[in-house]
């Protein structure tokens, strides 16, 4: 009977060095992805530094890849880098830890928060210049007067629309408000043709679309209940009670909308640049203009996108910084901005890039006058941007008027 | 009840072995169970106790993101709690979280009862029926979650076209999209994974009731009905308090359906608690300490709940 109850222990205990083994390799390969390494320069002992970014799917998985080849080949180190999906969580438990990778490439609206932990290096501390970046990319990236990420191609909204739709209604694509809410309801039928779709889900990505008639419409981010911010909310509640938007843009995100455009059902969508490929992919015909403008007048805006380097504090952070300045040189920008459908953060190599790819020229030219989404708020922008997502949400589940859902967002968010 | 019997020679067992260890080695005789339950208490220590105490501290403190850096969160007491209470948000969780509870469990016992009523009989092709019902349970929630998604899509989902097509309703409904229909888009998919696991364990009560009782009250003139009040309800009740308590359980926490279907919205409509810790925490507010707080409230809740099933299950032992 001995002889069992140790039969019976070792078994527990193997069965919980397996659960171990399992658990680990669960983590490691978790963590594995786009592994790609480079060898240093010959000489040198190579230094590895630790990346992780969240470019999972190809071909942009490769391309990240191969820039980094080069770049580190150039800095002479070797990259070991990991690519996970939920970057902003991970990073966030790594700043627990203490272990933070040595570079990332965040997104530039988390990059306030995690620098505001004082896990990350001071860029222009380490002399890397900003000169020649547009002055709106370099305030996403900066927090409390210090510069903690740079970026190689950033991001804008803007407004497609479908040539074919537009020429057989006898349309011209809408500069103002209420040019799009005339030709969204002309261009609407029933419930199978809708005028315009964006994609106002319950997350951050509702609150970065939204933003792209906020900003133009002249609101700040500060005052959520502003008169522009409650104008904005009402030509989009004003648009979906009048069907020329689906109610299902409350669940779509952006590459639902990218899908409902490319199969005819919108005949306008609010969306980035990165969707360029898969529309030229679907053979639609399309256009591209800024984002229209109140009646009254203004500038086409846009929340500025995009992710940023940053280098991690530590032994290796010198190395990371002049990884980041490989990366978000002028030369490899454009390299980059090509490969994503991105605008150069470069001022001049933006300039050139419509040459080269005249359907971003659009984007190339709204992008001086795209905001950064932390610049008001810094670290607390998650904070206002849940308020306006659920502002904007409760205005078009038909649960309160936009400027009573905006005075309840505004309550919320300073609360 | 299968279960009762095949304890007993188990218990036989172990009662048998102890006593002849004891007369020969009695040190070593204390030690082995120790042994036996070693590994299960590190494993709850480490997996268990450390986090749930852990929970319980982060939730009495400031803790945000530079806490996670430095380390040092100032302790504030239970302001975590009293903000909650006074957090709109919260409390419209908790009355969702209270409505989704309640009526998920009413739909998946009344239709899991049903179905187990229809399979105890015998017709061809039962069993086969039978498994199929199963693959709900068996499913991802994240694919059951994202079919759901776009089945119950306002204008391109095929429920709206079936209603109607079949002139049910006039216009489509927005099962997700509206404010007071969201709800029912995410308890409609919620009660469809969860009729599975009730009809299973419900069809393996009915298994137990004696067939005889059913010969007695047909001799006596009892109709289907009246069987099904008088005879299977009875007799059922030990099986529907488990699975009725487990159920809350579960749906208590119910955190993939809602968060795939709806991400809690539109407008916080769907919003329940465990959607509700997890945006306070991770959803880019950073506010640990609420987030803890929203769990430790589960926590409590859920064990109250369990509490009540384990004495269901005593004073169903007792009876037996």
């Amino acid at each position: 009977m001995a002889d069992r109850v140790f039969i019976g222990r070792r078994r527990l205990i193997g069965a919980t060095v397996a659960a171990g083994i399992l658990a680990l390799a669960a983590c490691s390969s978790s963590k594995g992805g786009g592994g790609s390494t480079s060898s240093g320069s010959k000489t040198s002992p190579s230094v590895t530094l630790s990346e992780m970014d969240y470019y999972g799917t190809e071909p942009t998985k490769s391309a990240l890849g191969t820039m980094l080849d080069s770049c580190a080949s150039q800095v002479g180190v070797t990259i070991k880098r990991q690519v996970v999906q939920d970057l902003r969580t991970r990073l966030l438990q790594l700043v627990g830890a203490h272990s933070l990778p040595d570079l990332v490439l965040v997104d530039n609206p988390d990059l306030d928060q995690i620098a505001a932990t004082g896990a990350l290096v001071d860029l222009s501390a380490k002399g890397l210049s900003t000169d020649g970046f547009y002055p709106n990319v370099i305030a996403a990236s900066t927090y409390q007067g210090k510069v903690y990420g740079l970026a190689s191609g950033v991001n804008d909204l803007a407004l497609y629309y479908h040539k074919k739709q537009f020429t057989a209604a006898g349309l011209q694509p809408p500069k103002t408000w209420s040019e799009l809410k005339a030709d969204a309801a002309k261009l609407s039928s029933g419930t199978k043709h809708f005028g315009l779709g964006m994609a106002l889900p319950a997350t951050e990505e509702g609150s970065f679309q939204f933003e792209a008639l906020f900003f133009s419409g002249g609101a700040d981010l500060k005052t959520l209940n502003s008169p522009q911010a409650v104008s904005a909310l009402q030509l989009v509640s004003d648009m979906l009670k009048a069907g020329s938007m689906p109610k299902d843009v409350l669940t779509w995100n952006q590459a639902n909308v990218e899908e409902q455009f490319a199969n005819g059902t919108l005949a306008m969508m609010v969306n980035g640049p990165w969707q360029l490929p898969l529309l030229k992919k679907a053979g639609t015909d399309f256009g591209v203009v800024t984002m229209p403008v109140p009646d009254s007048g203004g500038t086409s805006s846009s929340p500025l996108g995009g992710e940023v380097w940053a280098a991690a504090q530590g032994s290796k952070s010198d190395k990371a910084v002049d990884v980041i300045k490989c990366m978000t040189a002028a030369g490899n920008a454009v390299t980059w901005s090509k490969m994503v459908n991105y605008v150069p953060a470069n001022q001049s190599a933006a300039a050139e890039l419509p040459a080269s790819v005249p359907e971003m020229k659009t984007f190339v030219d709204e992008i001086a006058g795209a905001k950064g989404r932390t610049v008001d708020l810094g670290p607390d922008y998650p904070k206002y941007s849940e308020a306006l997502w659920t502002a904007v949400q409760a205005a078009l589940s038909g649960r309160s008027s936009p400027q009573a859902a905006l005075d309840a967002a505004q309550k919320q968010a300073v609360s | 009840m299968s279960r009762a019997i095949a304890s007993l020679p188990a218990q036989g067992w172990v009662g048998k072995d102890a006593r002849r260890r004891r007369v020969r080695r009695p040190a070593r005789a204390a030690a082995v169970p120790l042994a036996f339950l070693l590994p299960v208490l590190v494993f709850a220590v480490l997996f268990f106790v450390y986090p749930l105490a852990k929970n319980v501290q982060v939730s009495l403190q400031d803790y945000n993101l530079s806490s996670l850096y430095t380390g040092a969160a100032p302790y504030v007491g239970l302001r975590n709690y009293t903000h909650l209470w006074h957090d709109p948000v919260f409390r419209t969780a908790v009355g969702n979280t209270i409505e989704f509870t309640l009526l998920s469990i009413f739909f998946q016992l009344t239709i899991g009862l049903g179905l187990a009523v229809f399979f105890v009989r015998n017709f061809p092709l039962n069993a086969l029926l039978r498994s199929l019902l199963l693959v709900p349970w068996l499913l991802p929630l994240v694919v059951s979650g994202t079919v759901f998604r776009w089945m119950l899509d306002t204008n391109n989902g095929i429920v709206n076209r079936i209603l109607l097509d079949l002139h049910l309703v006039g216009t489509p409904v927005p099962w997700l999209t509206g404010y007071h229909t969201a709800m029912a888009g995410v308890l409609i998919c919620n009660i469809w994974i969860g009729i599975p696991f009730n009809m299973v364990i419900l069809y393996g009560g009915l298994q137990t009731i004696p067939a005889e009782l059913y010969e007695a009250s047909a001799l006596d003139g009892a109709g289907g009905l009246r069987q099904f009040w008088s005879i299977t309800l009875p007799m059922l009740r030990p099986v529907l308090t488990v699975v009725s308590t487990l159920g809350l359980i579960y749906t208590l926490k119910v955190f993939d359906v809602i968060w795939v279907l709806t991400k809690g919205g539109p407008a916080n409509a769907t919003q329940n608690l465990t959607t509700y810790g997890y945006q306070l925490s991770f959803g880019g507010l950073s506010r640990f300490g609420a987030g803890a707080a929203v769990g430790n409230v589960l926590i409590v809740v859920s064990l109250v709940l369990s509490l009540i099933y384990l004495r269901s299950r005593r004073s169903e032992g007792e009876g037996r």
